[in-house]
């Protein structure tokens, strides 16, 4: 018989080797619908490898796709820290991608220095703005939030495709669904001559490390975490339920905002309808990978981002669908979260057998 | 105008597509239904959706029969139960979290099995879809008449479900058993039977009509496979399931008016073309479930033990 | 003395279980007869759950065996690990926490499982007739068309009993049932239970009550640190004795010493918390504690207490009337505000209410405190200041752990309640709330727990004992009030007091009418 003993503390190394591990395991079990679908099983996986991290360029175009997943993965970490289960980030992300294109794609003329940070406030605003709803079901109504969230990403998508068609449609794209550019003074900086690596991985670096602080060493942060793990308790003992779960929402659907920005700002220059292949969504395996860890989410969300240009560039490769990708990651979601539980237990064998 | 908006309540085809329409919604819902008086939260069931879908019309391509085909979608409808069973039950993993990573993997090994059934197709392969019904004596009736005529075996299969699982949830030792272990599982483990067990056969079963909800959509709706085509109607299913206080009878009720809504919203759009973008009446079904499940969370019976998990021995 | 006629129906062998280093049970032997009552005596953690667990397949011995008579009498060995073999073997057990499904009917409740699981009928009405008429048999009369949910508790413990009957129990074993009754619905059920025995059921007591076991049962068997440290009959035993059995020593006998009251820190009048069909609600109470002084409230649970609790503690608001706390009105649901007014509040439920399980001990210590300047300067936390303070808090009461930073998920509950004592009496609170204080405590814990209120009245704080346990209301309180149904009464000095009256006036005896 196996019984769950729970752990006084958790080591880092047993965090991180679960982690790798959780990786490794997923690798291990794609290579069942790989070898099932005839693909040569070792060289797919060699030139996903190669594709992902095998030269500057490769490497460079692996961390343009990890910037919005530390954005998303963020959101989800500091939210799901706090049992709020923000299923919303890709809406959020859109809410975000769309006030940047409000404001930077000519409505105000400033310089840069201005510009650029209004309109990284202004996609943070918009995305925080849109969790604060479901929030605001969940502790006015009861009304689970997960569900609210999820709904509310169709919503969000049929509103942009509604912008893109009418009010915000860009006249000189010929028919395409798409916004007007963003001005020169409202892009983020690319980081390297001809790499579309841009300025945005800085500011999503910058948000890990500043929400890492936040939760551990704030009096808010400390809120927070008392509130995700015992709503109850933290009732009784006087915090305030509420307030930080509005803060938390405010956070979670801001740093989600700011992934839409940065794409927008940062890598496309415009908003399509397109703009996000799941971004939201990854986010969430991207967060427990890092078992919601703020430092973690960076490494997890390079690693999401180094599946996806992989298996995009094995698929040009050998024509293996780069919907190996999508399965690699829910296989990791799914280990990691088996994993999980050798992180918070110690799994004891008692013997069955009576003498 | 105004009698036009009026006027589609009174068209048989509106009542048809109303039917059409909350048919997948129906298995959907039961399937929700089912986990959730178990105690398990179910959000595999998008992605759930997709695989029923893709894998029934799959088998139908491949040479089976029809029903052949639904069979099919059940199983791996059941498979997909089982990791999510598996994983929240014994081992008592986050259910939001798991359902989510199931809803990942199926979406992503359908269309992955797609990609590889058929590499480069421009356009998506069809099937002879099931028919309409031709039954005698039901066809001459005025207005009931065209409305059946437009539904095939499966939408039958739908209502039919509808009753049996309203009558096992009821009146059976396996349904009492189900409500007792969504209600508290240690009053089920004391009177000895299996948490773990009950728990998992529910998510299978559930799961399994899920992914009929899915197949309908490819073998009787339509006849061919597209990415993207569930597009949300799991995760109405969830809304509509609290809406439905959990009660089969009120999610037949529930999906009906879900499809009557979205089949009006298609027919107001034609009216109202051109002056409110078409955009806005897509909203609506969603932002209807949103509302729905607002309104009524207050006041749901939720049962007791839902999302709380199990542990043998532990209390 | 000749031997028992009575046959054996049931019997522990050599049971042996460890957990760790821990030996929970350590060889325990154990025969009952048919139609006998036998007590097993123990204080929490002597091995009586785990004994218990084994026997109903929750856990499995490491060594020993258990032996069931058959349908021919004759005994054979239960195989280990299942529930379903236990019933089937014809054991039956209501537990301490009920095992019932609130949504579904006492019906529903008494046929789960009673049946293979794909017959097509449920079969109520053969069900209901037998229902009845094991009713009338042992005098169990319970409502069984109601979700339980909304049963009384006593009525769900009968709920509970039918259960076992309705599968034909030969051996029936009661966890703790009468802390949750009032004497006089304990006397109703060891009436129901000895006259099960003489129709042949064999019955196991378990209980730390030491005179409902010499009241009722005929053989007591005492655990104590997991061995069975004896196994006599009641006749010639002594309350005296029983407990210096199940301690280990004799515990002398407690002198209450009477607190010196002074100006009022709590005083409620005419106050209404609760809607008007809850159970548990307060309808027009008053009260009133004096710093300086412990005032009991006894009642069986549900009757109001918690609504009492959560309106001290802030959780809920008063519909109506007026609350003063150390002299100034207070309104509305806010637990800060009462914080800051004085009241340290103990929850009843330290898992669900009082502790943060994935915080450290220094956190969960420094929670109702942490937007003070002493933990905080600017929105940052002061760690190393905090950890200081709470490994002093660690010394000082004692919270056996490995340091600051271990979750207290991973205390033991004596040593969790320790944190919390911490916590609410080192900021020297005009008025403590302690609801439940000492439930699931062991009795080293226990009376730690009751020297630190009193410790606390001796200061001159005003102490609101909320409590199931008449003996740690009259050992500890100056003055008791009894509350029933939402009816509070007035508070009457624990000097002559009467056990018996408190006992009728928590069945509801001349309560309604004095509101």
């Amino acid at each position: 018989m196996i019984r769950f003993v729970p752990r006084e503390r958790t080591p880092v190394w047993l965090s991180l080797a679960v982690s790798i591990g959780a990786g490794c395991a997923a690798l291990l079990l794609t290579m069942i619908p790989l070898a099932l679908s005839g693909a040569p099983v070792f060289s797919a996986f060699a030139l996903m490898a190669e594709g992902a991290a095998g030269s500057g360029f490769a490497l460079a175009e692996t961390l343009t796709r990890a910037t919005p997943l530390i954005f998303t993965g963020l959101a989800a970490a500091v939210a799901f820290r706090a049992k709020l289960w923000n299923i919303g980030a890709e809406g959020q992300l859109y809410a975000g991608a769309l006030a940047a294109v409000a404001i930077g794609a000519g409505a105000i003329t400033a310089p840069p220095y201005l510009l650029v940070p209004l309109v990284l406030i202004g996609a943070a605003a918009a995305g925080a703005m849109l969790l604060l709803l479901p929030v605001l079901f969940k502790t006015r109504f009861g009304a689970d939030e997960v569900v609210v969230t999820l709904l509310m990403n169709f919503v969000v998508l049929l509103f942009v495709q509604m912008m893109l068609e009418g009010p915000m449609k860009d006249e000189m794209a010929l028919g395409w669904p798409q916004s007007a550019p963003l001005v020169d003074e409202a892009t983020l900086p690319k980081l390297f001559e001809g790499l579309r690596l841009h300025s945005g991985l800085i500011l999503a670096l910058a948000c890990a490390v500043g929400l890492h602080v936040f939760i551990t060493r704030t009096v808010w942060g400390f809120r927070i975490r008392a509130v995700g793990e015992n709503a109850r308790a933290a009732r009784y003992a006087g915090l305030p339920v509420g307030l930080s779960m509005a803060l938390v929402g405010a956070i979670s659907g801001g740093l989600a905002g700011l992934a839409g920005a940065s794409e927008v700002a940062g890598l496309k220059g415009y908003l399509t309808a397109d703009l996000s292949p799941g971004f939201g969504y990854a986010g969430i395996v991207v967060a427990t990978l890092a078992n919601l860890s703020p430092l973690g989410v960076v490494p997890a969300a390079i690693f999401v981002a180094g599946v996806f240009v992989g298996a995009d560039s094995m698929s040009r490769a050998i024509g293996v669908s780069n919907y190996l990708a999508d399965l690699v990651v829910s296989f990791a979601l799914l280990c990691v979260l088996v994993g999980g539980l050798v992180t918070r237990f110690r799994i004891v064998y008692v013997r069955r057998s009576a003498a | 105008m105004w009698w036009d908006a009026f006027d589609i309540l009174l068209q048989a085809n509106f009542w048809a597509a109303t039917i059409r329409i909350a048919t997948p919604l129906i298995f959907g819902v039961l399937g929700a239904l089912i986990c959730e008086r178990a105690g398990v939260l179910n959000l595999g069931i998008e992605g759930i959706f997709v695989a029923g879908a893709m894998a029934g019309w799959l088998a139908v391509y491949l040479g089976l029969s029809l029903w052949g085909g639904v069979v099919v979608a059940a199983l791996v409808g059941a498979a997909f139960g089982l990791i999510h069973g598996t994983l929240t039950v014994p081992l008592g993993l986050s259910q939001h979290v798991t359902g989510i990573g199931v809803t990942l993997l199926a979406t992503s090994a359908a269309y992955f099995g797609y990609r590889v059934a058929f590499p480069n197709v421009a356009t998506p392969p069809r099937i002879e879809p099931f028919p309409t019904l031709d039954v005698p004596l039901l066809r001459d009736l005025p207005f009931i008449g065209p409305i059946a005529g437009q539904q095939t075996a499966f939408t039958v299969l739908a209502f039919l479900c509808v009753a049996v699982v309203a009558f096992v949830l009821a009146r059976t030792p396996l349904g009492l058993s189900l409500r007792a272990v969504g209600d508290n599982p240690e009053a089920v483990e004391a009177q000895g039977l299996s948490v773990v067990g009950l728990r998992i056969g529910a998510v299978m079963a559930g799961s399994a009509l899920m992914a009929l909800g899915g197949a309908f959509l490819t073998l009787s709706a339509f006849n061919a496979f597209y990415f993207g085509m569930i597009n949300g109607r799991g995760w109405v299913c969830i809304a509509l399931t609290v809406f439905a206080s959990w009660r089969p009878g009120k999610a037949l009720l529930g999906a009906l008016l879900f499809g009557a809504l979205d089949a009006y919203q298609l027919r107001i759009q034609t009216i109202a073309g051109g002056m409110v973008p078409s955009q806005i009446f897509l909203m609506l079904p969603y932002l209807f479930s949103i509302a729905a499940l607002v309104l009524v969370a207050r006041r749901a019976d939720y049962p007791r033990a839902l999302m709380k998990p199990y542990f043998k021995g532990q209390r | 003395m000749h031997p028992d006629p009575r046959p054996l129906v049931l019997s522990l062998a050599g049971i042996t279980k460890r957990f760790g280093p821990l030996v929970a049970n350590d060889a325990i032997d154990l025969d009952v007869r048919a139609g006998e009552i036998v007590a097993l005596l123990g204080e929490n953690g002597a091995g009586k759950t785990t004994l218990m667990s084994i026997l109903f397949g929750h856990y499995v011995a490491d060594e020993g065996e258990v032996f069931v008579a058959g349908a021919d009498g004759r005994l054979a060995p239960l195989p280990g690990g299942s529930a379903e073999a236990a019933l089937q073997a014809g054991i039956g057990m209501v537990h301490q926490h009920f095992a019932l499904a609130e949504n579904l009917t006492g019906l529903e409740n008494i046929l789960l499982g009673t049946m293979p699981l794909w017959k097509l009928s449920l079969g109520r009405r053969a069900a209901r007739a037998r229902i009845e008429a094991l009713m009338v048999e042992s005098g169990l009369q319970a409502d069984i068309d109601t979700p339980v949910g909304r049963l009384s508790v006593g009525e769900q413990q009968r709920i509970e009993i039918l259960k076992a009957l309705y599968r034909n129990v030969r051996v029936l074993i009661l966890d703790e049932p009468t802390a949750v009754l009032t004497p006089q619905e304990a006397d109703g059920l060891f009436a129901t239970v000895r006259r099960l025995a003489e129709k042949g059921l064999a019955v196991i007591f378990i209980s730390h009550k030491l005179h409902e076991v010499l009241a009722l049962c005929e053989r007591v068997v005492v655990l104590r640190g997991g061995a069975k440290v004896a196994d006599r009959p009641t006749a010639g035993a002594d309350r005296a004795m029983l407990a210096e059995l199940m301690i280990g020593r004799a515990i002398p006998a407690r002198e209450r010493v009477p607190g010196a009251p002074g100006a009022a820190v709590l005083r409620l009048a005419g106050v209404y918390v609760g809607r008007p069909g809850e159970r548990d609600r307060l309808e027009h109470a008053g009260l009133e504690v004096r710093s300086g002084e412990i005032v009991g409230i006894a009642g069986v649970s549900g009757n109001g207490q918690g609504a009492l609790a959560a309106l001290v503690a802030g959780l809920a608001a008063a519909r109506a009337g007026r609350v003063e706390i150390a002299g100034e009105a207070v309104t509305g649901a806010d637990p800060l505000a009462r914080l800051r007014a004085g009241v340290g509040r103990i929850p009843e439920d330290r898992h669900r209410d009082g502790t943060i399980g994935g915080l450290t001990i220094a956190e969960n210590y420094v929670l109702e405190t942490i937007g003070a300047p002493e933990n905080q300067r600017g929105g940052l936390v002061r760690r190393a200041e905090i950890r200081a303070r709470a490994s002093a808090a660690i010394k000082a009461y004692d919270v056996r752990c490995p340091g600051p930073d271990a979750a207290i998920r991973s205390l033991s509950g004596g040593n969790m309640q320790k944190v919390v004592l911490a916590r609410v009496l080192e900021r020297a609170p005009k008025l403590v709330l302690a609801h439940q204080p000492t439930r699931g405590l062991d009795i080293g814990a226990t009376t730690d727990v009751h020297r630190r209120l009193l410790a606390a009245r001796a200061r001159g704080a005003g102490v609101l004992l909320i409590s199931e346990d008449l003996d740690e209301l009259f050992a500890l309180s100056d003055r008791i009030a009894v509350i029933h149904a939402g009816h509070l009464s007035a508070a009457m000095p624990t000097d002559g007091l009467d056990v018996r009256t408190v006992g009728l006036m928590m069945a509801g005896h001349g309560l309604e009418d004095a509101a």
